[in-house]
């Protein structure tokens, strides 16, 4: 436990007093991400499926083996992987197809803590189809309220769509209930897992969800790709809500038949280095160990909140229990506002990420108009970059607390 | 600490704000919003007979640079047409407030100016 990680990071050779703190926002990238895809682009950078020659050969395979490393990472079938460009383009796909089954009276079940991602598509489908939203909601210690899920579960529910770990307050859902809740009234189940991905152990043969989405770049990976996991027999009933070329068995001019699963849902040339990128970022997890990555970062939680707890103002908007936190902390400072916040802690090279986070209805329901200072933390966080937030904190409150 | 932006003067404005207050009648009332740090303000503005400003408030959340900002454009607008308050610069504004403003603030800096002009414009 006791070497750094971060020599893997080159960014902190270019950038060696970094303290990195938005990992929930993207994770920085390793060298062998860098590396992968370096080497797509400068020896086999070329289309896949079936060019009858050596670089799309290796294109290919390359492509094939990213889906293989994903699937075994989340306990799936290859085909049960659909590569995307991201969380929001996964929840896009399944609200924009799952939608065009529901009619008023029916209800879509979200939480009081999703992203953005998460609720904007299923407005623009409660608009359209007359289905009703509603909202699990947090208790006091900001965790779900499982008694609230049983109200709003019921029998007209068809969707329940919930982000496992919350990307402004780093708490759990606790899936496997929300899950059985659903599955009890035959409800789809979806698990938006951008930010639980690259901080617990996925596995969607013990959670039984239907769909779970994630992002390639918040899990060491490269932007613009991402993944959709479906149980096959859910995928092949999806409907595909794109179309073009490389999805199809048969086309005639008037009418086209589907590939398989899952390539009936990634139309079009996908972001071959992307996925080759990501098939890296998730070998590099693996090769660390993510039983080492989780004791290595509940460690450093557990430091980071006792830190922040002793300075004076600081009040944690997350549970006071640091094992519930997973890999996010925010905070609020009575007096100074977020974005002053972050701009002296720039200047101490120390990078948060201030304001809603993207989940604007939370903070109005939590009463802070001006959002939350977050810290999010990744493998290669240590407590010199919590030691040095603490510094920069300390002088922002020094200088904000001057003049009464 | 000796800080160029967080100058006593900034700070003395987030913490003593001028006409930070809500007006019983006003001529004219508009919110603004910016999402990057979470501003939010709503100005009122009361003109009297002879078009000139009488009274005027703010409310609103937001950092240090977007409220000190605030405090100084409403104060110097007290007693200009509307025509007047038109005529304030860009760069009238960021003098006002004497520090340097680094892109990402920019907007912060000039929410309270930005929302008084399209406010003046509307009328
Ligand atoms: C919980 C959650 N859902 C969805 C997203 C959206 O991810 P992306 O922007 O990669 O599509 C994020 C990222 O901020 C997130 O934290």
């Amino acid at each position: 436990m006791k070497d750094s990680l971060k020599q893997h990071f080159p960014i902190y050779t270019s950038s060696p007093d970094l303290a990195y703190f938005d990992t929930g926002a993207s994770a920085l990238k390793p060298q062998v991400v860098v590396d992968k895809i370096r080497e797509y682009y400068s020896d086999y950078g070329v289309n896949i499926h079936r060019g009858l020659y050596e670089a799309s050969d290796r294109a290919t395979t390359e492509h094939d083996t990213a889906r293989n490393i994903i699937a075994q990472f989340i306990h799936a079938e290859p085909e049960e992987i659909v590569f995307t460009y991201g969380t929001t383009h996964g929840l896009n796909m399944l609200a924009t197809s799952l939608g065009q089954d529901l009619k008023k009276g029916d209800n879509i079940v979200l939480t009081a803590w999703e992203h953005h991602a998460n609720l904007i598509p299923w407005q623009q489908i409660a608009k359209k189809t007359g289905a009703e939203l509603r909202f699990v909601d947090i208790d006091t210690d900001y965790q779900i309220d499982i008694k609230d899920a049983k109200k709003k579960i019921d029998s007209n529910t068809k969707i329940v769509s919930f982000g496992h770990v919350s990307n402004t307050l780093g708490s759990l859902a606790p899936a496997n209930e929300l899950i059985g809740l659903a599955k009890h009234v035959h409800a789809i189940t979806i698990i938006d897992a951008a930010q639980s991905i690259v901080h617990l152990k996925t596995d969607v043969k013990k959670l039984d969800v239907d769909f779970l989405v994630f992002s390639g770049h918040k899990l060491y990976g490269p932007t613009g790709i991402g993944v959709l996991y479906g149980k096959k027999e859910k995928l092949e009933q999806l409907s595909p809500v794109s179309f073009g070329g490389d999805m199809i068995l048969d086309v005639s001019y008037n009418s086209a038949e589907w590939h398989d699963v899952p390539y009936r849902f990634e139309p079009g040339t996908p972001n071959i280095a992307g996925a080759i990128g990501l098939g890296a970022a998730v070998a590099f997890v693996q090769s660390i160990g993510l039983d080492e990555i989780i004791a290595r970062e509940d460690k450093l939680t557990n430091y980071l909140i006792n830190q922040l707890s002793s300075l004076l103002n600081v009040q944690i908007i997350g549970s006071s229990d640091p094992p519930k936190h997973h890999g996010v902390v925010s905070i609020n400072i009575a007096g100074i506002h977020t974005h002053d916040i972050a701009e002296i802690l720039n200047r101490h090279n120390v990078a948060i990420r201030v304001g809603s986070h993207c989940a604007m209805p939370l903070m109005k329901k939590l009463g802070l108009p001006g959002g939350t200072a977050r810290f999010s933390i990744g493998m290669y966080t240590d407590e010199k970059d919590v030691d040095t937030a603490m510094t920069a904190l300390k002088q922002a409150i020094d200088l904000f607390t001057q003049i009464m | 600490m000796d800080d160029i932006l967080y100058k006593d003067m900034i700070l003395d404005l987030y913490k003593h704000p001028l006409n930070r207050k809500n007006l019983e009648s006003f001529t004219t009332e508009k919110k603004s919003h910016n999402p990057t740090c979470g501003d939010l303000v709503t100005m009122q503005v009361l003109f009297d007979d002879d078009g000139k400003v009488k009274d005027i408030g703010h409310q609103g959340e937001g950092c240090a640079i977007s409220q000190a900002a605030l405090s100084l454009i409403t104060d110097k607008v007290k007693g200009l047409t509307k025509e007047e308050i038109v005529a304030i610069s860009e760069e009238d504004m960021l003098s006002m407030l004497g520090i340097p403003i680094s892109h990402a603030r920019m907007k912060c800096a000039l929410l309270g100016w930005n929302t008084l002009k399209s406010m003046m414009n509307e009328l």
